[in-house]
């Protein structure tokens, strides 16, 4: 092969057309692999929505369901509990709940459908425990102020019983408020919308 | 440069061997006649104390392999299974729990040591670049492992960690979806970090660990007085003065090493085996539960320096992302420690009042912190770690002003011992 009168224009195309196809089959191939890391079809399967009858919970008390793998609480907030939530306003980082951390269809202060149950996911906005439920109050161990809540051991997040954070602690925002509906007055459904809404 | 075969003209099989792969030449440029200063102290004991925890954790998970079955259902009572019914399963088990431990302990000192004695300085930045990448690394490694027995501390640890990606703006909760290969940390999650844990990460690890000793290798060892051994060379031989064949004198000094780390290590291993609830803790002998948190979630100790700063820092504008760049920010840092070092000397021997007292400080602080980085949180917990947090970034961010002004002490032509 002759080394004479070398076309460097062509070789430098040739080299930067072989790289950029190389590259763009390297990003084909690796494509696969990154997209099997998703969720298979099982794990989306496992997503449905869960049905909870709430006709035995105690006022005062919490059940805890599981859907898509995480706790799902519902407290059954007694008259006092809802009062308490107006007196620790002035704690809270956003007591109107303005973030998007429920569905639309929740405008209650009180961020739930019916305000006598409370549904939310268990699990702390800021790196994903669980947090306590400490209905004792006064707790000044917890917060000078308190008035019954979720304390999370992990950093020390400190929600009250509607899921809204207090200020100074890690978690930025309110707990999530999953979507849900009632089937009867007393029957929930976790994982689905209101069909009215 | 062409490469000569066989230069030292050995002959009969190591002959044959050496004319066609550098056998001898290898085995005298890193051992027989690599020339170490002879003045290494107890501080150089880690270097090789590291690289033996490592063929520890190697072999030993191996072993644990050939019994572990990776899986939500199956992870933690193949654990109890390795512990309870394999023959010294329970030992292999605790040797490879253990040097894990050990494995940051021996780190840590061996960081330490590079800090006091500026082993990162000209012409040893890439040593130190290939140390702090093996530190994150080994940091990776570790959290995949601690997840591997899936025990409730494993769990929730995993969903921590895991959720520290979904602070990132906008696609953070995609992300973590995706890292977990689920909606919540569970078997996909715990396989893929099996997968990473025994394949991935140890092939990285051996790798920068070549790199890390070639790089050691290429420019010769630093030593306690921080002087360059090369500078003097016996005219005749063309081998530093100060210089001594690393085989036999440092693999023989480096037994006497093994032989103490190894009376610890064993003492642990088979009188403490959990650390005193520090190198296994007592919620992770209970199965992973998705419902309930352990009362007080720690990550493992050597942790505690990072996570303290994780959880130091408030959130605000709406994201919690500032405590993980803190985090992340205390890890990076590591990697510009040549370049914020302006000091005229290396070793702290011949460093002034400033620098001594602003490592003396980072040290102390950094035992702080790792201990307040395990207590449970509290108001007392969070001033002392956000102290510490900035104690610890002022030592490296101020590093450029006080290692500049610092009053040096001349250094000598020679090691002094």
């Amino acid at each position: 092969m002759s080394n004479e009168g070398v076309d460097g224009n062509r070789r430098r195309f040739l080299t930067t057309a072989t790289s950029v196809v190389g590259a763009a089959g390297a990003a084909a191939v690796a494509w696969p692999f990154l997209a099997s890391l998703k969720p298979s079809a099982r794990a989306k399967a496992l997503g449905a929505p869960v049905i909870a009858d709430l006709s035995t919970l105690e006022p005062g008390m919490r059940a805890t369901y599981l859907w898509r793998g995480q706790p799902i609480w519902v407290v059954r907030r007694t008259p006092e509990m809802l009062a308490g939530l107006d007196k620790v306003t002035g704690d809270l980082v956003d007591p109107d709940s303005k973030v998007g951390q429920q569905p639309k269809y929740i405008t209650d202060k009180s961020r739930a459908l019916k305000p006598e149950y409370m549904v939310m996911k268990g699990v702390c906005t800021h790196l994903g425990c669980s947090p306590i439920l400490r209905t004792d109050h006064p707790a000044p161990e917890i917060a000078a102020n308190w008035q019954g809540g979720f304390f999370c051991p992990c950093h020390g997040s400190k929600f009250d019983l509607a899921g809204r954070v207090y200020k100074g602690v890690p978690a930025p925002t309110n707990i999530v408020v999953p979507p849900h509906r009632y089937e009867t007055d007393t029957v929930v459904v976790i994982g689905e919308d209101p069909k009215t809404a | 440069m062409a490469i000569t075969p066989n230069p030292y003209k050995t002959t009969g099989a190591l002959g044959w061997i050496d004319d066609r792969f550098p056998l001898t030449k290898m085995w005298k440029e890193h051992l027989s006649e690599y020339y170490a200063p002879k003045n290494f102290n107890f501080w150089y004991f880690f270097g090789s104390l590291a690289l033996l925890v490592l063929v520890n954790q190697l072999l030993t998970g191996i072993f644990l392999t050939m019994h572990y079955k990776p899986g939500a259902e199956t992870a933690f009572d193949s654990v109890e299974y390795i512990m309870r019914d394999v023959p010294w399963g329970n030992v292999i088990r605790y040797m490879h729990s253990t040097g894990a431990s050990a494995f940051f302990v021996v780190v840590f000192l061996h960081m330490f040591r590079g800090l006091m004695y500026g082993s990162y300085q000209k012409p040893r930045e890439l040593i130190w670049v290939f140390g702090a990448l093996i530190f994150l690394v080994l940091m990776a490694e570790a959290f995949c492992g601690y997840v591997l027995p899936w025990g409730n501390m494993s769990y929730w640890g995993a969903a921590v960690i895991i959720n520290l990606f979904g602070t990132i703006p906008f696609i953070g909760p995609d992300l973590v979806t995706w890292i977990q290969g689920d909606f919540v940390p569970s078997d996909a999650t715990l396989n893929r970090l099996f997968s990473i844990h025994v394949i991935a990460l140890p092939f990285v690890l051996v790798g920068l660990v070549v790199a890390h000793i070639l790089a050691l290798h290429e420019v010769g060892s630093n030593n306690p007085d921080g002087v360059e051994i090369k500078k003097k060379k016996d005219p005749a031989t063309g081998i530093p003065l100060d210089g001594i064949p690393f085989h036999p004198y440092y693999t023989v000094k480096d037994m006497v090493g093994v032989a103490g780390f190894l009376i610890i290590f064993c003492a642990v291993l088979f009188f403490m085996p959990d650390g005193g609830g520090y190198f296994l803790e007592a919620p992770n002998f209970t199965p992973a539960s998705q419902t309930n948190t352990p009362e007080h979630i720690t990550p493992a100790w050597y942790f505690g320096t990072y996570y303290a700063m994780l959880r130091a820092t408030p959130s605000f504008a709406g994201t919690q992302i500032w405590g993980v760049i803190v985090m992340g920010a205390a890890v990076v840092i590591l990697f510009f420690v040549p370049w914020l070092d302006r000091s005229k000397v290396k070793s702290i021997r011949y460093k002034g009042a400033l620098s001594k007292i602003a490592l003396t400080i980072f040290a102390i602080n950094f035992v702080i912190l790792n201990y307040y980085g395990l207590q449970p949180p509290s108001d007392t917990v969070q001033l002392i770690s956000q102290i510490g947090t900035i104690l610890y970034f002022a030592f490296f961010l101020l590093m450029p002003w006080y290692s500049k002004i610092d009053k040096t002490k001349p250094v000598p032509e020679r090691v002094t011992e």
